[in-house]
């Protein structure tokens, strides 16, 4: 009822909805009280003339099923919510009805993931059981955004080689999909200076990772990628610590070239990935860690294989 | 505005179609009861299994994908409705119905306990004494231990049986097998203990629209007025012609045995569910009589208006294979044989495509173009399978999948598969969307051919 801001409406509601029982309940009586049928069988009725209506009564049960849908009707009224805002004796809701389904699925799983619970990362990435369980926890949970072969795209990471944002060990990997990451990287163009500047910045960065770029453009911006240091550090090799991605490697998560540097040295970037401890319980994070992991281990049969 | 309808009590009546009868009640209620304890490969050989969404008949191992068959039967279910009723009337209703079936067995235990019409009319006006209770608890205990056990029987196509009667003999029933069984127990009470012919009068929708499907040629359970009036009681040895009577001796035995409760002597009416009690009654009559029997018989409108005079077979063999025969004929044919064919080259295994929807298309290494795709394969077989899977239909395409596809009997897995093209193919085929066909095919191992699966997708190429 919380689309109505009056409460007149769930009075309303409430009273139309109790009349009309009501009214049904007086119509039942009223009908069965009226004794149809004449001496010869019919209601009386006649059309054109001669048209008789021959009398043929409902049988009784029937009756007793509509009498038993108006008790039916109140009953649940009483019971569950119906009338108006009235929460019902017990106190049902969608909402408390899919938690304790949830908690009643995570109940029924526990199990299924007790023999998992005290095994190592490696271990369970060898495991064909737990990864059949991990690979559908990664098609429903992960694929949406990594992709189903987990190499992602643009602004999603790639997870099967072995660039890590915020480190690739299955601990840190169990974090990051237990609490969520949240990339930022602020508009650094004040720090570096003006658009000159900032364009050298980027040819040095370009430089960092042997790519196309102005060399003379590059031994300019180095001095000012000091205020990328704090983050990325001194050699550009980022931190994995602050999500800071490594800029001296080939893998450009959001793009690569002169301009779209400039343009992140310029706008900053936040890069989101959620938090998923609300949907997955803490055993289905370790298995999906420890397949995460294996996706990037070459000697694991979770590799992609070429 | 209401009435309480009259309990009927038929007459147990015994002759050929009473007989067919039974054949039909055994016959349906030994394959309704049996099937579920038949084992196949060591397993159910029937079994509905909704919470794994698969469906087993003998060997075949159904997904929900091929819910298809489901309307193919259903189909075949009709037309056979169909053709049946325009042949020879409500058949369907009168021997092989459930209703019917389970209404014969319950008057059958009735008749056991409580004795025949006049006993059974006897029993209900007499006061409630020890005879009486006696007689009516042992019949209510019996009809609801035969509901419990339909219900037990029915739960059985979608629990393995030997699972629940195992939970039987604990009382571990889960929740939902406890419902359906005591619900299904209890429909089977009511409707063939107290609803009966209730349920064909008012609840049916078959039976009122079966008789859109009768013509003039149409085999019904008629009364032959003609012979049989003016109907009277006479002695046995009297001359019918001196007293001016028919045959019909106005005994009333086909009221009697009638399940709905009709006269059939008033003609074909909608609640004559076409047992043809009432015709072996009748040609009992018609014997002790020395009468010719079929004064109540199966017969066409047209066969009555001509009086029993036959026609020439030719006008008969023309009124049998009339247009509305003949085109369900075709449709239960055409359907049975498609459903059949389909059944018997199905392949052994299903693959739905999906696309990726997170990437659409990307650049990887020296210019090559990758899309990447998600596969359900299904086993549709008991035996574990091994898959391969390839591009086709651009050229030098190359699929990729992570290790090894080996899926168990029965299973059905999400592949990721990454499909390549290299820069040339690209540059040739240019920006858009292209035609592709993923092949998944597989392997040949012991006791199994080589089988494979054609789908369509696109390729994608980035501008």
């Amino acid at each position: 009822m919380s689309d109505f801001i009056s409460p007149g409406w769930s009075i309303f509601v409430a009273v139309a909805t109790v009349v009309s029982l009501l009214a049904c309940l007086v119509l039942l009586f009223g009908a069965s009280k009226r004794k149809g049928g004449s001496a010869d069988d019919t209601t009386g009725h006649v059309w054109d003339g001669d048209l008789r209506e021959l009398n043929n009564p409902l049988p009784r049960w029937w009756m007793l099923l509509f009498v038993l849908t108006v008790v039916f009707g109140g009953v649940y009224l009483v019971l569950y919510p119906g009338l108006g805002a009235f929460a019902g004796q017990f106190h049902w809701s969608a909402a408390a009805q899919h938690a304790a389904d949830v908690q009643r699925a995570q109940t029924a799983i526990a199990p299924l993931y007790a023999r998992f619970d005290g095994m190592a990362h490696q271990a369970l990435a060898r495991d064909p059981q737990a990864q059949a369980l991990a690979e559908r926890l990664f098609i429903n949970n992960c694929a949406t955004c990594h992709g189903s072969d987990a190499r992602g795209s643009k602004g999603f990471p790639d997870l099967t080689d072995d660039d890590w944002l915020w480190g690739g060990t299955p601990e840190r990997i169990a974090e990051t999909i237990r609490e969520g990451r949240q990339g930022q990287m602020p508009p650094m163009a004040a720090a570096v200076g003006n658009s000159q500047d900032v364009r050298n910045v980027a040819n040095y960065v370009l430089s960092l990772s042997d790519g196309p770029h102005n060399n003379v453009a590059a031994q300019l911006g180095r001095s000012n990628f000091v205020a990328c240091a704090a983050c990325h550090g001194a050699g550009g090799k980022g931190n994995a610590l602050l999500g800071a991605p490594n800029l001296a490697d080939k893998i450009w998560l959001h793009g690569w070239g002169e301009d779209t540097v400039v343009r992140m040295i310029n706008e900053g970037k936040l890069n989101v990935m959620p938090p998923h401890k609300e949907w997955l319980t803490e055993s289905q994070i370790r298995v999906l860690a420890a397949y995460v992991w294996g996706l990037s281990q070459p000697t694991t049969s979770a590799a992609l294989t070429r | 505005m209401y009435a309480k309808e009259a309990t009927i009590h038929p007459r147990a009546v015994h002759g050929w179609f009473a007989a067919w009868r039974w054949a039909l009640v055994w016959g349906t209620q030994l394959v309704f009861y049996g099937l579920p304890w038949l084992t196949w490969n060591a397993r159910p050989a029937v079994l509905f299994d909704l919470g794994a969404r698969r469906f087993y008949i003998f060997n075949l191992v159904l997904y929900p994908q091929d819910f298809i068959y489901l309307t193919g039967l259903l189909v075949i279910s009709a037309y056979g409705l169909f053709l049946f009723t325009t042949v020879a009337g409500r058949l369907w209703c009168g021997y092989a119905c459930p209703q019917t079936v389970y209404t014969e067995i319950f008057m059958w235990v009735e008749h056991r306990l409580e004795g025949d019409r006049q006993a059974r009319i006897k029993l209900d006006n007499s006061p409630w004494n020890a005879n009486k209770i006696w007689r009516r608890a042992s019949k209510h205990i019996v009809w609801a231990a035969i509901g419990l056990w339909t219900g037990f029987t029915f739960v059985g196509y979608f629990t393995p049986i030997r699972v629940l009667a195992a939970e039987a003999l604990s009382f571990g029933f889960g929740p939902w097998e406890l419902f359906w069984i005591v619900f299904y127990g209890f429909a089977t009470y009511g409707n063939a203990g107290f609803m009966r012919e209730q349920v064909c009068k008012y609840m049916c929708p078959y039976a009122r629209f079966q008789s859109v499907m009768f013509d003039r040629d149409t085999l019904v359970i008629s009364y032959d007025e003609k012979r049989g009036e003016p109907r009277g009681s006479r002695a046995r040895t009297a001359d019918k012609a001196a007293l001016g009577l028919g045959d019909c001796v106005d005994c009333t035995l086909c009221v009697q045995v009638c399940p709905t409760g009709i006269d059939i002597r008033k003609g074909l009416q909608y609640e004559c569910i076409g047992c043809a009690a009432c015709i072996d009654v009748c040609n009992g009559v018609m014997d002790k009589l020395n009468y010719p029997r079929g004064l109540i018989r199966y017969a066409t409108q047209h066969s009555l208006d001509q009086g029993g005079a036959a026609p020439s077979w030719q006008t008969q063999l023309k009124r049998v294979l009339r247009p509305r025969v003949l085109a369900y004929s075709a449709g239960l044919l055409a359907i049975s044989v498609g459903l059949a064919a389909s059944l018997a080259l199905r392949s052994p295994l299903r693959v739905d495509v999906v696309r990726d929807r997170g990437s659409l298309a990307r650049l990887v290494g020296e210019g090559r173009v990758e899309n990447v795709y998600r596969l359900q394969v299904m086993n549709a077989a008991e035996a574990s399978q091994r898959y391969r899977f390839s591009a086709v239909g651009i050229e030098g395409a190359q699929a990729i999948t992570r290790g090894e596809t080996v899926l168990a009997g029965a299973e059905s897995r999400w592949v990721p598969l990454v499909v390549q093209i290299g820069p040339e193919q690209a540059q040739a085929l240019g920006p858009g969307a292209h035609k592709l066909m993923l092949q998944v095919t597989r392997e040949a191992a012991a006791g199994q051919d080589a089988a494979t699966v054609v789908e369509k997708t696109t390729f994608l190429v980035p501008r």
